[in-house]
């Protein structure tokens, strides 16, 4: 087993090194860069500029230094909790976003959770009573999930919070709250408020997932041990729960990785509708106004969430089956 | 037992040989019907079973009305896609009504009057029911350029003389919302083609070697879509559209809104790829092949490709809703296409605060086509998918 772990952790480095690059050539790929848009529009105003201190802050970003140097530089200060500067903030990188970072960690987590806990009651009741009336229903629903772009999805929900319950537009809490120590009337505010991201992100991911479960379990259902164990007597509850259901359990961990990147672009849109404070609107800014270190560790950020993401779920799905970790090798 | 009077007749049955041309199957003659099924080709068996399935059929159907109206949108649409009506601001969805006066006189419309409410200023519109203005088919509207190439003005349905025909209202500038969402089906429809044409070659060509080859090429085909596939995609596709030059052109920023989004979805299409040919390769008559001297290409072109071009279609199939949900989530940020272009997320691109939902639902709408769509294609795939593998 710990073999598998050190495995598994040596095959993080390769693959977050090349997300990094990738990262960095995308970001650095749009012609010019921040400090030349923000001479140009102190030209514009008529402010003259010092040509003095563009040379100082070239120097200070590290922009007059060669691509490779400035990745480097922008990796090694990574590894050191230096994730660069901010442009447009004029505050580093770290001061900006991370509060931001804290949220979307958990609204995803939030939505996981939600997503397990609508999917899991559903895809077996689906794959219990297949072809039934009540099957068929809730296939309609969530093939309706799967279909409703997520942010039509959070205007209309916004918009029926609003008129059936009153609650404030837009935001993670009332806007009297913002800024405020934590209260227990903050707390609630910010529950009221955060059922309908997690449901308009989690829409779609539990529609998959219930489709997936539905399929699985139907397909363990037919196989011969199930027959056997029914043959024998096992009451149909017991059946059920004993074996076929701890298969298909498996997955469940291990789709973790694939819907997680799901969740996370979810996570964004949705913020940029619903004005979250996480990270999908100031990244959306940050790309635009070409704020390249935001941005980028913006990114990076994501990324390393959904690599740590697949860490977490192929471990506890080796784990929870055995076979996995005699393959040795990834698993995924 | 030979008895006497038969010792005249000759011992032996003569040599005989029936002039019938030689029928191997006589014993267990097919009736016709069997023959049918029997000889039926892969496509032909595929198509039987797939005829089967009802819900993808009838998707199917609407798929194939929906791309042929791409055709002649400008035939079908009441109006042009920049046309506007300064005085219908903010129209609500016109009715179409059949009774006037107790007197049936087919499908008219009543003309809108417009006043301004003083109070909140907004604009309120009502049906002068005085007068009915029928409607008017296969006539001549607003004049166009069909496929920008030869000017006409001929409409399958026009509003009568001195009225108007917002189906589904109007936007802030007073172009009708019907006709743009019939001109954005050209965009979001097609965007889905070419991306999935992209991410086929793409996939086929590196799921190929990968499949193949094996070996370290494998290994680092997979490790590669390993890393793309841990990329959030909608930031990565914000991320790569922001790349795209302010300056390019509409058709270019199309373009390469399109390859941006088939980047990232060749990655499944290869997988599939790649299993099915590890699975294929070790088959005998692949090894016979080989062994007569047939090169890779022609190995993977004219023996394996044919083994899985059915499962091939249904997952590109299955993958085009992610694409048309990409550009409409793009569009809708505002970083996707840019006007003059339109698609649907375009379009959305208008309702994109909680002012709309409450005052001009309306401007919602291009959501149904978007919904439409992407169901349609998920059963069809989902037919094509249970029907790729006839013989099980």
């Amino acid at each position: 087993m710990l073999r598998y772990v050190g495995q598994r952790l040596l095959l993080m480095i390769p693959t977050l090194v090349a997300i990094s690059v990738i990262i960095f050539v995308i970001i650095q790929l749009p012609p010019g860069n921040y400090l030349e848009s923000y001479i140009a529009e102190l030209q514009a105003q008529g402010e003259s500029v010092d040509p003095q201190k563009i040379a100082f802050l070239r120097k200070e970003y590290g922009l007059d230094k060669p691509l490779i140097e400035q990745y480097l530089y922008w990796v090694w200060g990574m590894l050191h909790g230096d994730f660069g500067y901010s442009f447009e903030f004029n505050l580093p990188v770290t001061k900006v976003i991370g509060d931001r970072m804290l949220l979307t960690i958990g609204v995803s987590f939030a939505t996981i959770v939600f997503t397990w806990a609508v999917a899991f009651p559903i895809g077996i009741y689906s794959a219990t009573h297949q072809y039934s009336w009540g099957d068929y229903g809730l296939s309609l629903l969530g093939f309706l999930g799967i279909a409703v772009p997520n942010f039509m999805l959070a205007l209309v929900m916004m918009y029926l919070a609003n008129v059936l319950f009153g609650t404030s537009i837009g935001g993670l809490m009332s806007p009297e709250y913002i800024g405020k120590p934590w209260t227990f009337a903050k707390a609630m505010s910010v529950l009221e408020h955060s059922w309908i991201p997690v449901i308009v992100i989690g829409t779609s991911g539990t529609a998959g997932m219930v489709r997936k479960l539905r399929a699985n379990l139907l397909d363990e259902l037919q196989k011969q041990y199930v027959v056997t164990a029914r043959a024998k007597g096992l009451p149909p509850g017991k059946v059920l729960f004993k074996y076929p259901l701890r298969m298909a359990l498996n997955f469940f961990i291990s789709d973790i990785g694939s819907i997680l990147p799901h969740i996370i672009s979810g996570t964004e849109i949705t913020a940029v509708v619903l004005s979250l404070p996480t990270a999908g609107p100031m990244l959306l800014n940050a790309l635009k106004s070409q704020d390249m270190y935001l941005a980028g560790s913006f990114l990076m950020f994501l990324a390393f969430m959904i690599v740590v993401g697949v860490l977490v779920s192929d471990l506890a799905l080796a784990v929870l089956d055995p076979r996995i970790r005699l393959q040795g090798g990834v698993a995924r | 037992m030979i008895t006497a009077d038969t010792a005249s007749a000759p011992r032996e049955l003569e040599h005989f040989v029936s002039t019938a041309p030689f029928d191997p199957t006589s014993a267990a003659r097919l009736t016709p019907e069997q023959e049918r099924f029997y000889l039926a080709s892969q496509w032909m068996l595929m198509w039987w079973k797939f005829k089967r399935h009802r819900v993808a059929l009838v998707s199917a159907v609407i798929l194939l009305l929906m791309y042929a109206s791409t055709l002649v949108t400008e035939v079908l649409a009441p109006y042009n896609l920049h046309t506007r009506h300064t005085d219908f601001i903010y129209a609500p969805p016109q009715s179409v009504h059949w009774i006037h006066d107790g007197r049936l006189i087919g499908p008219f419309v009543y003309e809108l009057k417009k006043t301004l409410n003083m109070e909140n200023l907004r604009r309120d519109y009502t049906e002068e029911t005085s007068r009915p203005h029928p409607l008017r088919f296969f006539c001549s509207g607003d004049p166009y350029e069909f496929w920008g190439l030869v000017e006409m003005s001929f409409h399958v349905a026009c509003p009568g003389e001195g009225a108007t025909l917002f189906l589904l209202g109007t936007d802030r500038l007073g172009r009708d919302v019907l006709s743009r969402i019939l001109y954005g089906a050209r965009i979001s429809l097609t965007i889905g083609l070419i991306g999935i044409a992209i991410s086929i070659t793409l996939g086929l060509v590196i799921g190929g070697m990968a499949g193949y080859f094996g070996g370290w090429v494998d290994l680092l085909v997979q490790r590669i879509i390993e890393i793309i596939r841990s990329f959030p995609e909608l930031p990565l596709w914000m991320a790569l559209s922001a790349v795209l030059p302010v300056n390019w052109s509409p058709i270019l920023i199309y373009f390469g809104i399109t390859a941006i989004l088939a980047m990232l979805e060749w990655t499944g299409l290869a997988r599939a790829v790649r299993s099915k040919l590890l699975a294929l390769r070790e088959e005998d008559y692949c090894t016979a092949a080989r062994l007569m001297g047939a090169r890779p290409t022609r190995i993977i072109g004219r023996h394996l490709l044919p083994g899985f071009t059915s499962h091939l279609i249904a997952s590109a199939t299955l993958s085009i809703p992610g694409m048309i949900l990409g550009e409409t989530a793009l569009s809708f940020l505002g970083i996707g296409l840019r006007p003059p272009i339109t698609s649907w997320g375009v379009l959305l691109n208008e309702a994109q605060n909680i002012n709309v939902v409450a005052l001009y639902p309306w401007l919602m709408l291009p959501v149904v086509p978007v919904i439409v769509v992407i169901l349609a294609f998920n059963f069809f795939g989902d037919g094509l998918r249970d029907a790729a593998d006839p013989y099980r």
